[in-house]
């Protein structure tokens, strides 16, 4: 295993093990394999064979393991999260600080590897679904630091909630096409992107954003991510002694889940939880809780546990988190799930923002609302277990992105200064100035 | 024919769809094949459309079941289809639109994405489908490799499980692809979604060269189709040309429109015919 500055497994560790990998046609179990049309076979095939080449080249694995460390700033920190222990019980909570990652959340793991591999497959575009905004930014980043043209496909309802980070990808260079069709939000995103896909696939590389959709895709963004299991795994080893009874992570997709839980999983004892958006409560309907409140069939390249009608119809999901907004989930969580190694729980809107507020006031650290939901997973279940216990936290993201969003749910601005439709003061020359 | 002899015509699913393509070429000429989804504008007005474009001189019509994610539709179909969906149609509609269609004579195949069929039960949508009359599934999203008993399924009811095939295909899964699909074979002509196109495209010609190589199944070309010319163009190398979104245009204007262009293309694919 390659090891960083501090000792610490690198990201290209975290490509190297085969342990859990689905088989050839990409199912994990029932699950999984490649839903989708022939027209993009090709592609995901090239895709499978370049990763499965480039995870061997010491070449490739040396260049991701220097961006990680001198551009994205790995490994990250665990901080213990004292004052916030006091409300989950006495339980010892420990939090893998993927916030600190450049740009802000662990999407950075992912895009990095994909970017490298977009350029070994000689494709000068990328394009990338968005929901949160937080893949879109690390795209548009990766893009910009490889010199690769960028195009990010959102939901109309995502950009008006993540305005920030719409114009951080703007910045970044990338154009940002809000999504009008259904329900304007990551899952339309996601059709976009394929449609995108199929007409460019010669000079085009589609980095998908989660680990889910068709056969490379959940393996490989896992592996990118597994990192922070990897890292977290020694960290909690050799700061505490013991490995964590539980480890909690929030789950839209499931990228940063599978990535902090993978290392763990030929750890019994311990505790696999994913956190999953429960928006105003799975028993109302209204949610985004794909495993928890959902059936088996097939979306968007995977079959999968997804929220459908009776007639297959996929049904929008609603949460506050953008980036826990969706109706499905990567294949390998549905796996977990059957096969009983995790078990994945419903967060309320309200339970996550509680728990952002509570990591705000006790720890002095803004989380994204996604990762709140695994602090409030954290908070229910060191109640549970008490002081004796040990929880992994995943801190996914930071919540700049949220302020305005949270700002709003705890009504801690003056109305009067938040931005209406109509800018007050609009200046004229702002939308004539080239960026 | 495979089934009954010479006097006893096959009237299974598969026996009609051969049928087509067999009546087509003793012509001398392409078959037409019209897409519509049911539902659109209503169940009632969907059926009425389709009537039209199979009096009109379509051979076949794809009956298009809505599904929430088209991730292969364009513009126009994505919204045909939102408006089905947003008017409550229901996957039985899409079956009780096939059975219409067939009661008096019309031959249909569904066009539907997996997953509708997935929670009907494969087993299940190719029992009733047959039942309604229909000859066949195309599905875009499903490839032969996730079968998992669609074919078996299909074959039990007679009726033809329609893969796709496209420029980016690799010979070896033209072939599989190709030995998977009964009745005709889906041959995409461009890499892109749906959605009329000014021109067709040289890769639909040459896919089909490349296609012929691994099969003798009738070859049905569509993505981009919109005229009579283009048509006649597609009908010079393929078996049966499949127009979509171009009458999804029409539709929005009413029957009239949906019959007009519907000759235009059926006159299309009678002219400038070479055969195979
Ligand atoms: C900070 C953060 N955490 C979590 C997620 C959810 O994605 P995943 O389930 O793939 O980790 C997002 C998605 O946008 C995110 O921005």
């Amino acid at each position: 295993m390659t090891t960083s500055p501090g000792g610490l497994p690198t990201a290209s560790s975290g490509l190297a093990e085969h342990g859990h990998d689905p088989d050839a046609a990409g199912h994990f179990g029932r699950f999984g394999g490649r839903f989708m049309p022939e027209a993009l076979i090709a592609a995901v095939d090239e895709v499978a064979a370049e990763y499965d080449k480039a995870r061997h080249d010491p070449e490739f694995l040396a260049e991701l393991d220097r961006l990680q460390r001198d551009y994205a700033g790995r490994p990250s920190p665990i901080t213990d999260a004292r004052r916030l222990s006091e409300h989950a019980g006495g339980a010892r909570v420990l939090l893998k600080r993927e916030d600190l990652n450049h740009t802000g959340s662990h999407k950075i793991n992912n895009v990095l590897g994909q970017a490298l591999l977009t350029q070994r497959m000689g494709k000068t575009r990328v394009i990338a679904e968005t929901g949160a905004g937080q893949h879109g930014v690390a795209t548009a980043t990766a893009a910009a630091l490889l010199g690769l043209e960028c195009v990010v496909y959102m939901g109309e309802v995502d950009t008006e909630r993540q305005a920030l980070n719409v114009a951080r990808m703007r910045l970044l260079g990338a154009e940002v096409v809000p999504v009008t069709t259904g329900s304007r939000t990551l899952k339309d995103a996601l059709n976009e992107a394929y449609r995108d896909w199929v007409g460019t696939v010669g000079n085009t590389h589609y980095v998908l954003g989660t680990a889910a959709g068709p056969h490379p895709f959940p393996m490989m963004v896992r592996d990118f991510h597994r990192v922070i299991g990897l890292e977290a795994r020694a960290q909690v080893l050799e700061q505490y002694g013991t490995l964590p009874d539980a480890i909690l992570a929030c789950v839209g997709g499931g990228s940063n889940a599978i990535g902090i839980f993978h290392p763990f999983l030929d750890d019994s004892s311990v505790r696999l939880v994913g956190c999953e958006a429960a928006g105003d409560g799975v028993e109302t309907g209204r949610h985004a809780a794909s495993i928890t409140g959902g059936s088996v069939g097939a979306l968007h390249g995977a079959f999968t546990y997804l929220l459908q009608d009776e007639d297959g119809q996929t049904i929008e999901s609603h949460s506050i988190s953008a980036g826990l907004d969706y109706p499905g989930v990567g294949p390998e969580h549905s796996f977990l799930r059957d096969i009983g190694r995790a078990e994945y729980i419903p967060v309320t809107d309200a339970e996550a923002m509680d728990a952002f507020r509570l990591l705000c006031r006790t720890e002095g650290i803004i989380p994204a609302i996604e990762s709140a939901h695994a602090v409030a997973g954290a908070v229910r279940l060191g109640r549970e277990l008490g002081p004796d216990a040990t929880l992994l936290v995943n801190l996914s993201g930071r919540g700049d992105k949220d302020v305005d969003t949270a700002a709003r749910w705890f009504d801690v601005v003056d109305p009067a200064s938040l931005p209406t439709e109509e800018p007050a003061s609009p200046d004229a020359a702002a939308g004539e100035r080239e960026l | 024919m495979t089934a009954g002899g010479a006097n006893a015509p096959d009237r299974t699913g598969l026996g009609v769809l051969e049928d087509v393509f067999t009546t087509a070429r003793a012509e001398s000429r392409a078959a037409l094949i019209a897409y519509l989804p049911a539902g659109y504008p209503t169940v009632a007005g969907s059926t009425g459309l389709l009537t039209q474009a199979l009096d009109a001189g379509a051979d076949l019509v794809e009956v298009g079941l809505p599904y929430s994610d088209p991730v292969l539709d364009g513009p126009v179909i994505q919204h045909a289809v939102d408006t089905a969906l947003r008017g409550g149609v229901r996957v039985r509609d899409t079956l009780s639109v096939v059975e219409t269609l067939a009661a008096r004579g019309g031959r249909a195949v569904v066009m539907t994405y997996w997953n509708p069929v997935l929670r009907y039960g494969p087993e299940a949508f190719a029992r009733d489908l047959a039942s309604a009359g229909g000859l066949g599934v195309i599905t875009p999203d499903l490839v032969p490799d996730e079968e998992h008993g669609w074919l078996a399924a299909t074959t039990t009811h007679a009726i033809a499980p329609i893969f796709l095939v496209a420029p980016s295909s690799s010979e070896q899964r033209i072939a599989t692809t190709a030995a998977a699909t009964r009745g005709f074979l889906y041959t995409a002509s461009t890499m892109g979604v749906t959605g009329a196109r000014d021109a067709v495209s040289d890769t639909a010609r040459a896919l089909v060269e490349r296609v012929r190589r691994h099969t003798d199944l009738p070859l049905g070309v569509g993505l981009g189709v919109r005229s009579g010319s283009q048509a006649s163009e597609v009908a010079s190398f393929a078996d049966g040309v499949i127009v979509g979104s171009a009458l999804v245009s029409a539709a929005e204007q009413g029957r009239a429109a949906v019959a007009r262009l519907t000759s235009e293309l059926a006159a299309g694919v009678r002219g400038n015919h070479t055969g195979r």
